[in-house]
Order: structure tokens, then sequence, then C-alpha cells
């Protein structure tokens, strides 16, 4: 009987700086079975979000990722707007479209920066980052916030984008597509990021399918599915833009994917701000004064795609039930196909191809027992119960098993 | 449309296990079955009509347990729930995980979260809490009064 050596990567990554724990089983240095541990991160939002009125979900789904922290309240509104039944303005759908894509564009440069990171190419990560910066200066500029814009709102946005600005954001674009031109080269052309990420983690268009995996992960297997042309919202479909993807299947198309989604970012938000010239300033909400009983269904394409959110309304001022799916749930799942039979090294990388969001992926509360109404776990019982999982992790952390 | 060709097919051959249906929107669907067809409308939608599962939502309500299973078909855009309602005392559902993976981790979430039971589930253990959470408590479960 052979035996497996356990590797852990976590429960704190080491690079992605998020707590999850990889459990890799390996026979010498390739992996033949991977398991993921989780659960480090719940927040409860799903249970808090019904405890919240339907401006204040807006605040929570926000901060939900701090990374696409925009896509969860894009697809809340779409889901609010649904039970509703109205369609924002002209000029309100340009700004989400925009503020979407802006993220698009630093979520994807600091993916491309890590999986240099990843692959010991820290020059692209230095670049990456550098580059990302002035997205993050326009995000204040605009909304005041580097992160966490609170932009949205039942019917609208809450802040304009003044006419007087968009040529700043013009500059800014003319900027990124530059540097990515950069980037694109530095790793489009590198001999030794093709030997690292070519034919390295491949994922099959069926076992897309199987396991319902979405964004650059499922474009990347040339799985064309893309939920701002599948099922327009915002302005996506008053604009010009095409749906990337690659053959692959491996991290170097899911590289590609992402670097030529850039350009396509730049386009939409170019576009987007001549609608903004064409639209009258200020006109960016309607007035919503209740949400009638019913359900919805709302989706946004997330940098890492998909992102799914389900509100039930009883008809009074809070979600009656609200389910949030990431994208990184399904995405990860992928791993026990992608991983299994790679050399450690190469499953470093693989792990991070899909651009995982752990605190993304996870959700969950508990307070009270409901049979007694005693309070169960308090914040003194959960630190010890972190405590005491610590050390059972020390205890059988790496070795044989 | 998709949504109206599907629902009207559903009907037709599952015409005995159907509860209800509702339409709001031309690619938005909602159709309330019997808890037993579950893996055979799962399986008409993804094979035959080649949907993509989302997720399911559950809820507890007074009237049991419900559960949304969200497909979609993204050649149009269209989602369309299959809607289940599952007893209050024994909440228990046949699992969709044989047929594709994409449910093996929302229904261990919802077992773990609401105490609903997917039978023939290839794993059915915790996803979020295992060795850190009290046995046989859902937190997702309310007290009805």
């Amino acid at each position: 009987m052979s035996r497996k050596t356990l590797i852990p990567i976590g429960p704190y990554h080491p690079l992605q700086e998020e707590p999850e724990l990889f459990k890799l089983y390996c026979d010498g240095e390739i992996v033949k079975d991977i398991k993921w541990e989780t659960g480090y991160n719940h927040r409860g939002i799903e249970k808090l979000s019904e405890s919240k009125t339907y401006d204040q979900v807006f605040f929570l789904v926000e901060r939900i990722c701090g990374i696409c922290s925009t896509s969860h309240p894009f697809a809340f509104a779409n889901a609010v707007e649904e039970i509703v039944g109205i369609e924002v303005t002209d000029r309100a759908k340009y700004i989400r479209s925009i503020i979407g894509e802006l993220e698009r564009i630093h979520s994807h440069l600091l993916w491309v920066g890590l999986a240099g990171h990843f692959l010991g190419y820290n020059t692209v990560f230095m670049w990456a980052w550098k580059y990302r910066e002035p997205i993050l200066d326009l995000f204040e500029m605009i909304t005041g916030n580097r992160n966490s814009y609170a932009m949205f709102k039942v019917g609208g946005v809450r802040r304009d984008i003044e006419n007087s600005r968009i040529a700043a954001i013009r500059g800014v674009m003319a900027d990124v597509r530059k540097k990515t031109d950069l980037l694109a080269g530095a790793v489009m052309d590198d001999p030794v990021i093709h030997a690292r990420t070519k034919g390295v983690g491949v994922l099959t268009r069926q076992d897309v399918i199987d396991y319902a995996a979405v964004g650059p992960t499922a474009r990347a297997s040339g799985v064309a599915i893309d939920v701002r042309k599948d099922d327009p919202y915002a302005a996506y479909p008053l604009v010009n833009w095409k749906v990337i993807t690659a053959e692959g299947g491996d991290v170097f198309a899911k590289a590609e994917v992402r670097l030529l989604e850039m350009y396509e970012s730049a386009s939409i938000i170019e576009q987007c701000l001549d609608g903004l010239e064409k639209t009258k300033e200020g006109d960016i909400n309607i007035k919503v004064n209740e949400i009638p009983e019913g359900i919805g269904t709302g989706r946004a394409e997330a940098p890492r795609g998909e992102v799914f959110h389900f509100v039930a309304s009883d008809g009074s001022n809070s979600p009656a039930r609200h389910k949030i799916r990431a994208p990184s749930y399904v995405n990860i799942a992928t791993f026990k196909k992608s991983c299994i039979g790679q050399t450690i090294a190469d499953a470093t990388i693989t792990l991070a191809a899909v651009d995982p969001c752990y605190c993304c992926t996870e959700r969950m509360a508990a307070a009270y027992d409901i049979s007694s109404g005693r309070k169960i776990l308090n914040a003194n019982e959960l630190i010890d119960l972190s405590l005491r999982r610590t050390a059972q992790l020390r205890k059988s952390g790496a070795g044989h098993e | 449309m998709k949504a109206t060709v599907t629902i009207k097919n559903i009907s037709e051959k599952f015409y005995d296990d159907i509860v209800d249906i509702s339409q709001d929107k031309t690619n938005r669907g909602v159709v309330t079955i019997k808890r037993g067809i579950i893996t055979d409308v799962a399986e008409y939608l993804y094979k035959s009509e080649g949907y993509r599962f989302i997720i399911a939502t559950a809820i507890h309500t007074r009237k049991g347990f419900e559960i949304y299973y969200h497909f979609s078909f993204d050649a149009e855009g269209l989602i369309l729930s299959l809607h289940v309602i599952l007893n209050m005392e024994n909440p228990r559902i046949e699992s969709l995980s044989n047929m594709f993976s994409a449910s093996n981790w929302i229904e261990r979430e919802m077992h773990e979260l609401f105490g609903i039971d997917f039978l023939h589930h290839p794993n059915q253990e915790k996803l979020l809490s295992e060795g850190n959470w009290a046995e046989g408590v859902y937190p997702y479960r309310k007290e009805f009064k």
C-alpha cells in the first residue's frame, strides 16, 4: 500500500493572504488527491441580510469581497429591481457599467500580478500592481473610496459622474491600454511563462459543464458564457464588445482571457462615457417606495464569473431570504479535476488560476440554540474553538497520513 | 421563447407531479414539483435541454423546507427554478450530485445549515464547519410561533 504525504497549504495562504486550507495528498512530487477545508471566514452574511433593510443590505453585500466589491451590490440591485419591476435610467446604467468594468480591470491586474508572483516572476507582480494604482485613484475620484464604493441602490446609483471628470477617466483608459500592451507582451511572449503555464492545470470543456464553472475559468476552456452578454443588464446591451474565449483550458489560457478582457473593459468604459455625455447630468435615480412580495433573481458578471443573488421578499422592508452564490464557490470545486496529477509546484499556480476568493465563498452564522433560546457560542467561545483548532492542526499538520 | 417551451415540455412529460407553474417574465420561470421527480426533471433539463445548474436556495418557512434549484439556459439568459417543498419533520430529497458535481457543495451546505438530508449524496459531510460546530444544531432554521 502506498503512503501519501500530506502537504497543507494554509490555513492561512502564504501568498493570497486569505484563510483556507488545501490539503494536497502527494505521492512523491505528484498530487494524487486534494481536499479543501473552509469556514474560517464565516460572517453570516446571508443571515445578517435578513435583519437589514434593503438599503442597508447594499453596504453589507459590498463587504462580502474587497476586490470585487461592486459585483455583489450589482447582482442584488438586479434581483430587487426584478421584484419591483423597474428599469433604471440610462445614465444610471452607464455609471453602473463603468464601475463594474473599472473593477474588472483592477481585479484582473491584481490577479496577473499575483500569478507572476506565484511563478517567481516578481517584475510582473510589481508592474501589474503599479498599473492598478491609477484605477484605484479613479475610484477615489468618482466614488470617494478606493474600495467598497457604495455606489448602488435600488432604482439607480448614489453618486453621479460629473461630465467634467470624463476627460480624466478617458486619460486613464488610454494609459491602461498601453500598460496592458506591455503586460500582455511580457506574459504572452515569455518562454519561461509558457513553460510554467501551458498544459498546466487543464480543465476540459466537459469538466466545466460538470462543475458548472463560470467566468474566465469557463471561458478559457472554450465555454462562451458571460452574463453581460447572455442575460444583459445595465448598459452592456447598449455598447459593442465581445466575449473573450480561449481553447486551452490551462493556466496560460486563463491568463490570456483575463488580459484580453481588460481591452474589452476599457472599450466598454469609453463607450459608456460617450453615453454619459449624451444623457442629462443628475438623472440617476428612480424613487422606489416599497418592495412588493415576490422572488427575484439577479446576476452580474464579476471579474471571477457569474454572481448570483436570489431574494425572496415578503413585502416587509428586509429580505425574507437572501441567497448569494459567488463565482469562486463553483470555480474552487474544479480543483478536483485540474490539480490531480500535477506536481506540487504546478498545483500552487493551478489553485491560483481560478482567482479564488475565499471570503466570497463562505457565509454562515448561528447564535442561538433553537430549543432553549440560549446563545450557544459567544466571542470567547469562538476564540477558544479557534485556538483549539490551531493546536489540533499543528499536531496533525504536515507529515504522513 | 425557450422558457415557455421548456415549461410546456416539463408539464407534458411530468403532468401528474407538477404542483404549480409561474412565469412572470419571458426569461424567468418557477416550476413547483413533487419531490419524488426532482432527479428526473433535473436530468431532463441538464442532459436533454442543456441547462446549467447555478445553485440551490433553501428556505425555512411555515410550509416546511422549500428548495429552489436554479438552472440557467445561457444562450437565452434564462433562469428556470425548480421548486420543491419538503415536510418540516423529516426533510429529505434525492441528491443531484451523482448527475453533476456542481450541486455537491451546496447540498452539503444545505444539509449543514438546514438539516435537510440528501439521499445517495456521494459525500454528505459538513462543508463549512467540519469539527467546529455542534452536531444537530442547524443555524438557518427558524423558530415559528
